[in-house]
């Protein structure tokens, strides 16, 4: 038993490393997105953000995780007990099994020989609402239960069109698996963004309203539900589920960054003259570095000091990494780069250096969310719905067909990619307006009943 | 070894999650034991290397039709015992269905037994280290030999889907 547990541990050592490193970093990651979140939200306002935790509220993240853990945690007499403390658990444990099917860079990949690779953290992540669902039902609450219905109608509706959005970026790289889909990047000298465009942007949209983010974020309107489904959590428990929401964020920023944004390559790969590109991460650890060693004499207190020289020694360290590979590679013959330790050094090199520019754009894509939240008002519930029935689902479904119109005339009639892939965008784009029109007048022409309808609807959401 | 742990870990699951699926009383409670049950299911099929039907099973019935479960079941006051399930016809037609069903498993297993390796189990010919990729050839197979039934399958779908969204609207224009 003990030698089959070892035997196990030996094969699978690399994956249950990259697992444990995702779920003890992920909630860390987490914390820090709500802080630079608040930062932007800030500085979008006019404001400072949090600057009393740390240097620049740097700590602040660790401040309310350890509040959040130490608060009393309630549980309502009338809920139902089991599924109330199950569901955020299923929140979470959903999020986090799901980035295991994501590669961040060509090394870090917990099922790294997944035939089925996006499918599974597409479906996996698809087990999320459960817990959202549950819990608002659990909680016996007229607010929870409300928020848990939308979210659950919401997601129905929008898990659609990502779905669809997904086939035509699958249908442009011909396979499902991770690696293969940014391979298949590299080799066609494109991001699958630049070929189909719509495709990105229903899937940017959808992704929005499945993990529950402003503009789409009904299921807890403060304004009238007062937390939607999570009204009755508190503590622990209430953080795992905003774990989850931050979490499902990077999950779908990855699905997009790796399907439509490249993944692991940095921008234009395959152009040589933009080599130098190449130092960029190691130029911006660098920077950073001095930025922090130069801040760190106007801290106040003595462990603040100590921090900004954590930072910044933790900077130098991995810029130093990546200095000497670049150098090594750019100087050295081929036998010195042919020995083991320097071929393990330059492997892990990729490694990070793939992770850097994954990272930027998850964090990039992250960024547009955070901008949306902070510049576009709450959508109504009849309009979520509108937009997601009569608008999202259409376009993504004629995208689908474009882009197979567009793969076969690229194949069959040896078109020029460009040409291709510009008709294709427009013609989806004109159908799609077509379809809205045509949708617009059925309404207007039926305006008498669906009046009617509509009052009816709103009636029974509101209570 | 691990094969068989996990087999069996599964298969335990899934039968105790169904059992206890049947016997809560709260509507709820048996769709989370439903969910388990086809979760389990699921991971039988990822322990058989059958990965594309085990992510199928998780964004259909799991990720799709569960939730459609609840959200009706929400919505709909299922607490309220309903009479008409207790008359005593039912109750007989349900025992004679439960005991066809278990005796049609009973008839397979035993004529698979009869056979051995060549009966209803399908061996398979490659090694677990080398199957080839089953999203493709299920995809070839849809669409080559099995296109006609696929077909059928699908407009019988459009079909369904159709008449729903009649029955749908023939209720939203009488008031």
């Amino acid at each position: 038993m003990l030698q089959g547990v070892l035997a196990f541990v030996q094969t699978w050592w690399v994956e249950l490393l990259c697992a444990v490193l995702i779920v003890l970093v992920v909630p860390l990651i987490a914390g820090y997105i709500v802080l630079v979140e608040r930062k932007v939200m800030a500085d979008m306002q006019a404001r400072l953000g949090p600057m009393r935790v740390g240097p620049h509220g740097l700590l602040q993240p660790i401040a309310d995780a350890v509040k959040l853990l130490i608060k009393e945690d309630l549980i309502p007499d009338d809920a139902d007990k089991f599924i109330f403390w199950f569901a955020p658990v299923l929140s979470m444990t959903a999020a986090l099994t799901s980035m295991g099917g994501i590669a961040f860079g060509p090394w870090f990949q917990v099922g790294r020989d997944i035939n089925i690779g996006l499918l599974f953290v597409v479906g996996v992540s698809a087990l999320g609402p459960f817990g959202i669902v549950l819990g608002g039902w659990a909680s016996n609450n007229h607010y929870s239960i409300i928020g848990a219905i939308r979210s659950t109608a919401q997601l129905i509706s929008y898990e659609t069109t990502a779905g669809f959005a997904l086939v035509s970026g699958f249908l442009l790289a011909g396979t499902l698996k991770v690696s293969d889909i940014v391979k298949a990047q590299y080799t066609d000298h494109v991001w699958y963004v630049f070929l189909a465009p719509v495709g990105f942007f229903t899937y940017l949209i959808a992704s929005i309203a499945e993990t529950n983010r402003a503009p789409f974020d009904l299921p807890e309107a403060e304004s009238e539900l007062v937390a939607g489904y999570m009204t009755e959590y508190s503590g622990f428990r209430w953080s795992l589920y905003f774990l989850a929401e931050y979490a499902n964020m990077i999950v779908v920023g990855a699905v997009g960054a790796t399907l439509f944004l490249g993944g692991w390559l940095r921008p234009f790969p395959n152009v040589a003259w933009l080599g130098w590109v190449d130092g960029l991460p190691t130029l911006l650890l660098a920077v950073t570095g001095v930025y922090c060693v130069m801040r760190a004499g106007k801290q106040p207190v003595h462990v603040q000091v100590m921090f900004m020289w954590a930072v910044a020694l933790v900077c130098f360290l991995v810029a130093l990494i990546f200095g000497v590979v670049e150098f090594a590679h750019l100087t050295s013959s081929a036998a010195f780069l042919s020995q083991h330790p320097v071929q393990l050094l330059r492997s892990m090199y990729d490694g990070l250096y793939g992770a850097f520019w994954f990272l930027l754009k998850v964090s990039a894509y992250i960024y547009i969310f955070m901008w949306l939240r902070f510049t576009l008002p709450r959508f109504r519930f009849d309009q979520l719905m509108r937009l997601g029935w009569h608008i999202l689902i259409p376009l993504a479904l004629v995208n689908v067909i474009a882009v197979g119109i567009m793969l076969a005339l690229m194949s069959s009639l040896g078109w020029n990619r460009w040409l291709a892939a510009l008709l294709t965008t427009l013609g989806t784009l004109v159908v799609g307006m077509l379809l809205i029109r045509w949708n617009d007048k059925h309404a207007a022409a039926a305006s008498g009943s669906i009046a009617t309808d509509n009052t009816q609807v709103e009636d029974s959401y509101a209570g | 070894m691990l094969d068989s742990i996990v087999f069996y870990f599964f298969a335990g699951v899934a039968v105790l999650s169904a059992l206890l699926m049947v016997t809560r009383r709260n509507a709820i409670h048996s769709a989370v034991f439903l969910i388990t049950t086809l979760l389990s299911t699921a991971g039988i099929f990822l322990q058989l290397h059958a990965e594309f039907l085990f992510i199928a099973q998780i964004i259909l019935y799991v990720g799709g039709i569960m939730v459609l479960f609840i959200f009706v079941i929400m919505l709909v006051r299922l607490d309220v015992p309903l009479p008409q399930i207790r008359s005593p016809l039912r109750q007989w037609t349900a025992i004679f269905v439960a005991f066809v069903v278990f005796g049609e498993g009973v008839y397979i297993v035993w004529k698979s037994r009869l056979v051995p390796g060549h009966g209803l189990l399908v061996l398979n010919p490659y090694p677990s280290d080398k199957l080839p990729p089953n999203t493709e050839n299920l995809a070839k197979s849809l669409f080559s030999f099995y296109l006609l039934p696929f077909e059928i399958a699908s407009v019988l779908l459009l079909v369904a889907m159709i008449g729903a969204v009649v029955m749908g609207k023939k209720r939203a224009n009488t008031p």
